[in-house]
């Protein structure tokens, strides 16, 4: 027993060491700025002292001591790093296959894992104008594996995107190397807080594989527009450890992310 | 938007001829001021773009002097820029963008006054690109092509939207997609030195420069330093910029406050707060550009009234390592 008590870990706090974790060590991971990149220096501090930070900035392999960067094009990115470069060096890179996972969220998502950060509405005339695609289709289209950080409501699992941003698996198995994206890339992993989803072999659609402590698979389903798959056997997530959530918290110490 | 109209697209020919016409290998002293510059190269309606990238050694001084002269009707370019355009379109002065990623500054927030813009019909989004796609727009156009393949994005309404074409690949027999070559008539670049003639040197990260350098008819570089000629001779290894894609070269010490020149200073967090809060209103907008842009002379001015030395000199303590890392600010609600 501990004589102080660890206060218990926040839904975003558990997405992220949940992202944390889904990194294995000496991989390659393109990350933004905000819960991805929390997620990945966690790894990098806790079990994948190996892994590789790509930022679009131009960044390689930067391992940030003191507070994280809040720009992806900034002096921290590259700091204790690698190498630092240009946009073309680091798209490239992942256009020719070095990058194994890179994070992405979004505003709205569809049960084939499509992405939506550009318009609320039509996009003519938008009712709420997003940031836009930024490196998101990037990262959708060349990354080998996704995954995606996003909370869920019914807003948020649509059926039909207002715009498709960021390519998931389209409307189905086979129509990713159709459209001519490169083979055996796509979404991966959906972390929100109310579980983490993969995507079906066979039909490529976003199923739910296991929930955080506390969720059901109705809450899962309560919280989506579309019908969810759900696994064959849905196991609970671990709760963060002591060792995990100290981690996390010690690189956010101003509440930047977790608010 | 359709692909009837490309913004920014030249046939390449064209542009070998302009810069027959207007770049030249004769080394000049280019060397001028901010006010001059910015009047001679930027007219009422370019297509302009910015250097640095999201909120890191960006050409705001040169932005503020845009303002100050309310040149106005300009298309952007938004290769993954946030508070250079922002400001501008917040002044009023954006009426057409084509955008990879705008309307927020990463974890500081969206910003109110662009997406209000566009939401309010202001101001026109008129393409979508990713940032790979912008970058690889200007990578056409320094190559001397009329297009840049790539794999990324296919079959999205972001390429839908882009302007670009989809052909098949005469090599794989699958789909490529074809990103139009992008000329932008303006280009603003903050460099850390420069050199009478216009060579220029870039510490850390180049983001997409060397592209939208070689890439724009008008190439407005301003440095943190001048510096003799035998400094940039002596290290052509660094040189980013040669000095013959230059047109005009400004000393613009602290020219990306309030953001991040890598190595130089870092981010004005204080400053920051100012502007997130003041940017949630529009009279809030007006009040901040009164103070900072309109009512300063120049931007020498505009570093007095934003804290002098006192506060310039804390920014290169924090980007050194020096004095610890304030506060990270966001934008908050109006109390």
């Amino acid at each position: 027993m501990t004589t102080i008590q660890q206060q218990r870990a926040t839904e975003t706090e558990k997405m992220i060491i949940a992202a944390s974790r889904a990194l294995p060590n000496d991989t390659a991971v393109y990350v933004g700025t905000g819960m991805p990149l929390l997620a990945s220096v966690h790894a990098l501090k806790t079990h994948a002292p190996g892994l590789l930070l790509v930022y679009e900035g131009g960044g390689v392999g930067g391992r940030p001591q003191g507070r994280l960067p809040i720009q992806v094009s900034e002096s921290l990115t590259y700091e204790r790093g690698v190498t630092v470069g240009s946009m073309d060096y680091v798209m490239s890179l992942a256009q020719a296959g070095w990058i194994q996972y890179g994070f992405l969220g979004g505003a709205q998502i569809d049960r084939y894992g499509n992405l939506n950060t550009t318009v609320i509405g039509d996009w003519h005339k938008p009712k709420v104008r997003l940031p836009g695609s930024g490196g998101g289709a990037d990262i959708a289209s060349l990354c080998e594996k996704t995954v995606i950080l996003m909370r869920q409501d019914r807003r948020k699992f649509v059926e039909t995107l207002d715009f498709l941003t960021s390519p998931g698996y389209f409307d189905g198995p086979g129509v990713r190397e159709e459209k001519g994206l490169p083979r055996d890339t796509g979404p991966y992993r959906v972390i929100t807080q109310i579980g983490v989803y993969g995507f079906d072999e066979e039909t490529k659609k976003m199923t739910l594989l296991q929930l955080f402590d506390g969720f059901t698979v109705e809450d899962a389903q309560r919280a989506s527009s579309f019908p969810i798959e759900v696994a064959s056997s849905v196991t609970t997530i671990e709760e963060p450890t002591d060792e995990e959530l100290t981690a996390l918290r010690a690189l956010d110490p101003d509440h930047i992310v977790l608010t | 938007m359709t692909n009837e109209t490309i913004t920014g697209w030249l046939h390449p020919d064209e542009m070998r001829a302009y810069r027959q016409r207007h770049k030249s290998f004769a080394k000049r002293d280019k060397v001028t001021t901010l006010k001059e510059a910015v009047s001679r190269g930027v007219k009422e309606g370019d297509y302009i773009v910015f250097g640095g990238m999201g909120s890191v050694r960006n050409p705001l001084a040169a932005v503020y002097e845009i303002i100050r002269q309310r040149i106005g009707r300009l298309t952007v370019g938004t290769k993954g820029s946030q508070h250079d355009w922002q400001i501008l379109a917040a002044a009023g002065l954006v009426s057409e963008a084509e955008v990879s990623y705008g309307f927020a500054d990463e974890v500081r927030g969206l910003a109110r006054p662009a997406r209000s813009a566009v939401e309010e019909g202001r101001m026109k989004v008129i393409s979508e690109i990713t940032n790979a796609g912008f970058q690889w727009r200007f990578t056409a156009a320094m190559k001397g092509l009329s297009f840049y393949p790539t794999r990324s994005a296919l079959g999205t309404d972001t390429l839908h939207y882009s302007g670009s074409k989809t052909i098949i690949d005469p090599f794989t027999e699958e789909p490529v997609e074809l990103l139009p070559a992008c000329y932008p008539d303006v280009a603003l670049i903050h460099v850390h030195r420069a050199d009478r003639y216009g060579n220029c040197q870039i510490d850390g990260n180049v983001a997409e420069d060397i592209e939208i350098a070689h890439a724009a008819k008008f190439v407005l570089v301003t440095a943190e330093e001048i510096v003799r000629d035998e400094v940039l001779e002596a290290t052509p290894a660094l040189t980013k910029l040669p000095y013959f894609i230059v047109d005009a070269v400004v000393e613009a010490p602290f020219g990306a406050h309030p953001n991040q020149t890598p190595g130089a200073y870092s981010f004005d967090e204080a400053h920051w707060q100012t502007w997130l809060d003041a940017s949630l209103t529009d009279e809030g907008v007006e009040e901040y550009l009164q103070q900072y842009i309109y009512g300063t002379t120049d931007h020498y001015d505009y570093l007095e009234k934003i804290g002098g030395l006192r506060v310039l000199r804390q920014l290169q303590h924090i980007e050194n390592g020096v004095a610890p890392y304030p506060q990270v600010s966001k934008r908050r609600e109006v109390k």
